[in-house]
């Protein structure tokens, strides 16, 4: 268990989930991928910070990781009922007109 | 009193754990099969051999199978129930001693119970059955109301003890009882066991209504692990309340892991007896009061146990 | 020793369950995977001895999941069990972008010389997270803590039945707006 191998985890994590934001098309499919990828993310923190740095702040970081989280999650799971209610959509490619 | 220190002892005694804590759940539908049939006019001394008599039922019934169930998900889930409750017990200190002297236990504790939400809803999607998937949203929908309210509640002994560790806690009340000056966070936390062990008046998730729900589809051993995980988390539930507002393994005379098994069957006894004196509570009706009145009121238990921690020093 | 191998153990089953969130077919499947996932690493954790972290990550993600599994079947209302399907798109450009990211990130994570390690940690981790949100970062949770109250207002203000979006449409155009069910404790 080395700062590389951890990284390297997290970094497989991280590309997975990045692959699931990209190609799944429904919303919580979306998001379930936006997630993996901060699941990566706390991994790396962690191993930066305990090969690094194990100053006891460090931890501060994750906890905002955690909280980014179910920010992404409150939010995006809000817009998705929304969607739903007012036009019946599940899926990213149908909501591609909000963006113009 | 004299305050024990807790030595955590090594992992060949969980069974013993796991045994004591099957007995006391066996113990608690015991007695819950007593009542049940004194309520429907046959001598109590009948109902003592219900739990007995369903295990033979059920260990000999031919499971049954439902068309497109997902079975790895629907194993999981029935198995899942005791295994959370084995876990939840493992940070309980049973007098000087404890499975697992976790720094965190507190944490932990909350952890497993959340567990359950997946767990339940897990065993209402699995057989594909209508009736069991009802009772599975209906678990969440009573887990986000009773969750928020625990979860302060477990806060505040955390704050009066200022710590996370179980056995700190029970050290911590060595002089008062946090249930004397923390009736609130006590009152939802009972409340809170009975939600996660989905049971007596929060049992709407396997009500009847709905065909048993998340119980709908389940027959022989399975049926028997879900029951008895049932058991074992209410019996968790009820032993983590003994560690947190009653003075764990504090009392005269008796040692103290006798102490903690008494309190925890008293403690379990009164929620059994209180199964049939309180009406069943719907989900969608307790949400309402729980996030407008409970949850503010165990906030404000929260402030005056900080405040009096401030106060003394 | 140990140690090492718990890590590889938990490393493996973390990236298996993330892999696994967007092959399997069911959305029960897929959501608990990507649960299992957090729970690997959230256990991962508690070998640096965060124990605190560990333990809030597995609860918080379970928790996240369970809700997750809820939205998954009612937007998309079907079993999968009886109906698999593959609800992707430009899955070629997706695998060529994610290896390629993965690609840099392990270059980067192999070839930086990283520094060595200073200082050591704290006896008590929890103790010191707990003085670090309330000393020297404080700063940091209060700002969280109005950003997750915003959350919540917005959350409600997007999602609430009967709420402005709801009744004027999403472009708050519509004329008429449908009663608001009565809602709360005295109903």
């Amino acid at each position: 268990m080395t700062l590389q191998t951890v990284l390297l985890v997290a970094a497989a994590l991280f590309s997975v989930g990045l692959y699931g934001a990209i190609s799944q098309q429904v919303v919580v499919m979306v998001m379930m991928g936006l997630e993996l990828m901060l699941n990566g993310v706390v991994l790396a923190a962690v191993g930066f910070w305990w090969f690094l740095s194990p100053a006891p702040e460090g931890q501060v970081l994750v906890l905002v990781v955690i909280t980014a989280m179910t920010v992404e999650m409150a939010m995006g799971f809000a817009v998705a009922t929304l969607l739903h209610r007012s036009r019946n959509a599940d899926m990213t490619d149908m909501a591609a007109d909000l963006s113009r | 009193m004299t305050v024990v220190d807790v030595v955590q002892v090594s992992a060949a005694w969980a069974p013993l754990g796991a045994a004591l804590l099957l007995v006391m759940a066996a113990a608690a539908a015991a007695l819950d099969g007593a009542v049940a049939a004194r309520a429907e006019g046959r001598p109590w001394q009948q109902g003592l051999g219900t739990p007995w008599a369903e295990t033979a039922r059920l260990l000999r019934q031919r499971r049954r199978t439902t068309v497109a169930a997902d079975r790895l998900l629907w194993r999981i889930a029935v198995a899942g129930l005791l295994v959370t409750a084995l876990l939840k017990v493992l940070v309980i200190p049973l007098g000087g001693w404890t499975l697992a002297d976790l720094s965190v236990g507190l944490v932990w504790f909350n952890a497993m119970d959340v567990v359950v939400w997946a767990l339940v809803w897990l065993a209402g999607w699995g057989p594909n059955s209508a009736h069991s998937l009802v009772g599975g949203y209906r678990f969440l929908g009573q887990a986000l109301s009773y969750e928020l309210p625990l979860m302060f509640a477990l806060t505040a002994p955390a704050v009066a003890a200022a710590s996370l560790r179980p056995a700190d806690i029970v050290a911590a009340q060595s002089e008062l009882w946090f249930v004397v000056w923390m009736p609130v966070a006590f009152g939802v936390f009972v409340a809170a066991v009975l939600g996660f062990s989905f049971w007596g008046p929060l049992g709407t998730p396997a009500g009847t209504d709905i065909a048993g729900g998340v119980l709908a589809e389940t027959s022989g051993i399975d049926r028997w692990l879900v029951l008895a995980g049932r058991w074992a988390l209410l019996t968790a539930g009820a032993a983590f309340g003994v560690t947190l507002f009653l003075g764990g393994g504090a009392g005269p005379l008796l040692p103290g892991w006798l102490w903690v098994l008494a309190k925890t069957g008293l403690l379990l006894a009164a929620l059994v007896l209180l199964r049939r004196r309180v009406p069943a509570l719907r989900p969608d009706r307790i949400a309402a009061t729980a996030w407008l009145v409970v949850l503010p009121l165990v906030l404000l238990q929260v402030l005056v146990v900080s405040v009096v921690v401030l106060g003394r020093g | 020793m140990t140690g090492d191998i718990v890590f590889w153990v938990l490393a493996a089953l973390a990236v298996a369950a993330g892999v696994a969130v967007f092959s399997v077919n069911s959305m029960a499947r897929a959501t608990y995977a990507l649960a299992i996932s957090f729970v690997a690493v959230g256990l991962t954790l508690l070998l640096f001895d965060l124990q605190f972290l560990g333990v809030i990550t597995v609860l918080m993600m379970v928790m996240e999941m369970a809700i997750m599994a809820i939205y998954m079947i009612m937007f998309m209302g079907m079993n999968p069990a009886l109906m698999p399907m593959s609800m992707k798109h430009g899955k070629g450009a997706a695998m060529t972008i994610a290896v390629g990211t993965f690609l840099v990130l392990a270059a980067g994570a192999l070839f930086v010389p990283w520094p060595a390690r200073r200082g050591t940690p704290a006896p008590d981790l929890t103790v010191a997270l707990g003085e670090a949100i309330m000393e020297s970062k404080m700063l940091v949770m209060m700002t969280v803590s109005p950003v997750l109250f915003a959350t919540i207002v917005a959350a409600l203000v997007l999602a609430a039945p009967s709420g402005r979006y709801d009744r004027l449409g999403d472009d708050l155009r519509r004329r008429s707006a449908p009663a608001r069910q009565p809602e709360g404790a005295d109903r």
